[in-house]
């Protein structure tokens, strides 16, 4: 029954392009609350009510019945999926409204249309275990991301970025194809995902898993895979940028995930490499985050950190059951996983309010902003509820699972060899410093968007949203506050499908306790705020409080605007200490002797991402440059032409004549 | 129980030691031990200024710092008394949360729009990020040298475990006195004292507070004294000792952390601005150190 309905949505997705185009968006929502009832119904029943995984048959596909399989992996994405879907389609009506004027009945539709089908591409990718149907709708999915992303497709610039996503995204379809074609032929399995138990069951795990890590880390956005992500979210609308950093990039992890969940043995060194990679993903990502003054670019390098954190948890789970520690597998996993859930909340609360912030001053650049607390206040309010939960920052549920992470480290600490506790040392230390740094990043951030004074005219005019976008942000706030305040509601579900890769789930038990203190020490603290507050209310009653300007040496002449710590500045002394890593070059006419009158001068700060330079920027220009020298041959003469054929067949003659070929 | 309210008469105490202690050496004339607690509760009586770029993140700020840091002693134990709570990993909550109020407190400097407190909000911002991982590398220590993994059993399993926690001990005891150096913003990081507003870092932060929220804050800044002070001092008092000669030995190393303090800043002059992230960089190498010396003696490095 649900299925048909199911099925009908899907057709019905299509008809979008026959609507006037102010209403399309209410049949997107139609839509969609069809797909995300039915997808939610199987996902609750698997997740929460039966224990065990079931099949659905969906249609015939290539002459075999074509299955959707939902396990609770699967159930927990779904979820998170239609939430973030959820959220973001109800945004995007807001963020729209201005494209209507200036964009085709046709162009709107479009960009609806693959959003529709982006939502619909998202679930299947979870459902489906057969290889080949994954890989077509895992093409799909890169496909309508594609086009979301180059909705604003009169900036030459949004095009070229979109094409090198698409090329990206390919390469990684290519290690994940490879990756199934070996695993199948090699054991003489079938093509899918079920298929690869049998491989792993008689063969050193590391390489094909290394294929799948790569694969399906171009998408997440590992570090050194990760140089489409900081382009490609900044070009898209704010909206598709929430749903992209959201979750499409967690199906990267999914990927992972479920190809872990086939490997039983070796399981040391690839937990090991997660550890590692992830590790340096999150200290990369969240440095290079630092030294950027586009504010979307700095979030999408902040869910590079944030892949990062996933990955510790995950990573630190594989080695907890490669050592046999069962502490350190389920809270790492569960931290890993809860965190999937947790970065889709905030990071697409700050993409959305940071969405809202560009919408009213049409600008992305920081440097530009100030003050913008008293123009947009909600907006300031829940982008600082953003900034506090990724921080990792209690009350709120960033910090509870790290606070998961953290404890299965320093838990496992008495029971580790000595390898073991090296191991945990660097991943402990480094979630640390990743933890310092976001809080560094996201004070400034949030200061100089939206505190202080205005650093230009473009702020004045800007006012607050209208107020059905709000309506995402109090359903993503909501559920941050909630799962910060009540863990406990939260960890059972996130147990269940630890319970997948992790045979014995015990430690679930034993951190509720530990978590329940932790509700109760929120609750004690926000009391405290409150009687605080009281407390000064009733203290100024009968004083006096005046307004004076801000204290500047008594000097009053000073440009309440130009005259702050600007985001360069405030990431400056960042940027000297991990100078090698952030890249920051400084563009300046530098004064002359004879220079008596300084003229007007410039002073431009860049970073560049060392990765990106020297994986993909110089071998690619390395190799256009040699293409670009072959192109001599191309003459335009007939007769040269002529001649090459010639001098081919002349070849293939010698060749074949002294028996070389 | 018992912690927290010697956590409090400490918090009373520390600032009128210090501010003795230095006029003593600086050959001037000694004011009231209490004279710091005047001044607080004049502030009290006071009303406020607020300035016109601020919004609402500069009155909400100072109250978030002051109840992060109150919530955070109350996870301190002292000697063998537990905190008022305690919970499995509970330094992680104590890290983090002092990390709210700071994160409050750089922000909160931010909104006034002054350039001088961005320059304080930025270094506070710097200094305690890089100070983070030392304190989490000297926590995995005792967990590992412990086995245990809350505030309270670091500290009761720490005396009891061998005669090797002296070596710990003491590695432990000076990394913790330099955090608390930083936290604190004291010497050699900061110069409470300094005069110009370009080389402060946590007073800059605070120019504009005033009345009721300068008191708050500088509340806070004394109780992370005591919390800092009570840490440290359980590295020395042990839970097995008599309850009373716990007590008077805590308020003799209490009084005697103040007393390092002031006699520090009379001697000592801070650091360049530019050699502090060195210097606390420092501090987790040392912590690093400990951490590999604990492998040894818990014999997961085998040497012979």
């Amino acid at each position: 029954m649900e299925i048909i309905i199911f099925k009908l949505a899907i057709i019905l997705s299509i008809l979008i392009f026959l609507i006037s185009r102010l209403y399309q968006i209410y049949w997107v929502y139609l839509v969609q609350i069809i797909i995300i009832a039915v997808s939610s119904l199987w996902a609750i029943q698997c997740l929460f009510i039966s224990d065990s995984s079931f099949e659905i048959p969906l249609m015939t596909f290539m002459g075999s019945p074509l299955l959707i399989v939902i396990d609770k992996l699967s159930a927990f994405f779904i979820l998170v999926i239609n939430f973030t879907m959820m959220t973001g389609s109800i945004y995007a009506k807001g963020y729209l409204k201005p494209y209507l004027e200036n964009k085709s009945k046709l162009e709107m539709a479009f960009h609806l249309f693959n959003l529709l089908w982006l939502h619909i591409s998202m679930l299947f990718v979870v459902m489906f275990r057969d290889a080949l149907s994954f890989l077509i709708i895992w093409e799909i999915m890169s496909l309508s991301s594609f086009f979301l992303v180059i909705f604003e497709n009169d900036k030459k610039e949004t095009i070229k970025i979109g094409i090198k996503y698409l090329i990206q995204m390919h390469i990684g379809v290519v290690f994940i194809l490879l990756a199934f074609i070996i695993a199948a032929v090699q054991s003489g399995s079938e093509f899918s995902f079920d298929g690869l138990s049998v491989y792993f069951a008689s063969h050193n795990p590391f390489f094909i898993f290394l294929l799948f890590f790569m694969g399906f880390g171009i998408k997440a956005g590992f570090i050194p895979l990760h140089s489409w992500l900081p382009h490609a979210h900044p070009a898209a609308p704010s909206h598709v940028s929430g749903i992209m950093s959201g979750v499409m990039i967690k199906l990267g992890i999914y990927g992972i995930l479920r190809v872990l969940t086939y490997i039983h043995h070796d399981l040391f060194y690839i937990g090991l490499f997660i550890l590692v990679i992830s590790l340096i993903s999150g200290l990369i990502g969240v440095s290079m985050a630092i030294v950027q003054h586009d504010v979307k670019k700095l979030l999408a390098y902040h869910s590079i950190e944030n892949i990062g954190i996933i990955g510790i948890g995950i990573g630190l789970g594989v080695i907890g059951i490669a050592v046999k520690i069962p502490i350190l597998a389920v809270l790492g996993f569960a931290g890993g996983i809860l965190h999937i859930l947790n970065h889709s909340l905030f990071k697409s609360l700050l993409f959305f309010t940071a969405g809202s912030v560009y919408k009213q001053t049409h600008t992305r650049n920081i440097e530009d902003l100030g003050g913008l607390i008293k123009k947009m206040p909600k907006t300031a309010i829940f982008f600082l509820l953003g900034a506090l939960a990724i921080s990792g920052l209690p009350p709120f549920n960033g910090f509870i699972s790290e606070f998961l992470i953290y404890s299965g480290m320093f838990k496992s600490l008495q029971v580790g060899d000595l390898f073991t506790d090296i191991v945990l040392l660097f991943s402990f230390t480094g979630l640390a410093i990743i933890g310092g740094l976001a809080v560094f990043c996201f004070t400034k951030v949030f200061s100089i968007i939206f505190l202080g004074n205005p650093r230009t005219e473009k702020v004045e005019h800007a006012t607050e949203i209208s107020s059905s976008m709000f309506i995402p942000y109090y359903m993503i706030g909501f559920m941050i506050i909630a799962i910060g305040l009540a863990p406990v509601i939260f960890i059972q579900p996130i147990g269940a499908i630890v319970n997948i890769f992790v045979g014995n789930t015990s430690a679930i038990e034993q951190v509720i306790p530990t978590l329940n203190n932790i509700s109760i020490s929120s609750a004690i603290f926000i009391v405290m705020i409150g009687i605080l507050f009281f407390l000064r209310a009733l203290q100024q009653k009968n004083q006096t409080i005046k307004q004076q300007a801000t204290w500047g040496c008594a000097y009053k002449g000073a440009n309440a605007g130009l005259h702050q710590y600007t985001a360069t500045s405030y990431a400056d002394n960042f940027g000297q200490l991990a100078k090698q890593l952030v890249n920051v070059k400084k563009d300046f006419k530098e004064f002359g002797k004879e220079e008596i009158f300084p003229e007007k001068r410039e002073f431009e700060t860049h970073s560049s991402d060392i990765f990106e330079n020297n994986l993909i920027t110089k071998p690619s220009d390395f190799v256009i440059k040699w293409f670009e020298k072959l192109a001599v041959f191309q003459t335009g003469k007939i007769q040269h032409y002529l001649l090459y054929s010639l001098v081919f067949l002349i070849v293939v003659f010698l060749l074949t004549f002294l028996n070389w070929i | 129980m018992l912690s927290i309210i010697f956590i409090i008469i400490s918090a009373i105490f520390i600032p009128g030691v210090i501010a003795k202690i230095k006029s003593k050496i600086g050959g001037r004339r000694m004011p009231s031990v209490f004279q710091p607690l005047f001044d607080i509760i004049r502030l009290f009586k006071k009303g406020a200024i607020y300035s016109p770029t601020t919004s609402i993140i500069f009155k909400i700020a100072p109250i978030i710092y002051f109840s992060s840091v109150l919530m955070a002693a109350f996870f301190v134990p002292m000697a063998g008394q537990q905190g008022l709570l305690s919970f499995d990993v509970d330094f992680v909550f104590f890290a983090y949360l002092l990390a709210l109020g700071k994160f409050m407190m750089i922000i909160s400097a931010m909104d006034t729009g002054s350039g001088f407190e961005g320059m304080g909000a930025n270094r506070e911002a710097l200094y305690s990020m890089l100070v983070e991982p030392a304190f989490f590398v000297l926590v995995g220590t005792l967990a590992l040298f412990t086995q245990n993994s809350s505030f309270q059993d670091l500290y009761v399993n720490l005396h009891t475990s061998t005669q090797l926690s002296i070596i710990i001990g003491i590695a432990a005891l000076y990394v913790i006195t330099y955090i608390s150096m930083v936290e604190n913003s004291r010497m050699p990081i900061d110069d409470p004292k300094t005069h110009l507003e370009l080389t402060m870092v946590h007073e800059v932060m605070i120019l504009d507070n005033s009345g009721f929220d300068l008191a708050i804050i500088h509340i806070a800044s004394w109780l992370k004294f005591a919390i800092y002070g009570t840490i440290i001092s359980n590295f020395v008092v042990q839970s097995s000792w008599p309850i009373y000669i716990q007590i008077v030995s805590y308020l003799l190393i209490q009084m005697g952390y103040a007393s390092t303090i002031g006699i520090l800043e009379s001697f000592s002059a801070r650091n360049k601005m530019g050699k502090n992230p060195q210097w606390i960089i420092m501090l987790s190498a040392i912590a690093v150190v400990t951490f590999l010396t604990t492998l040894i003696i818990t014999q997961k490095i085998i040497l012979n």
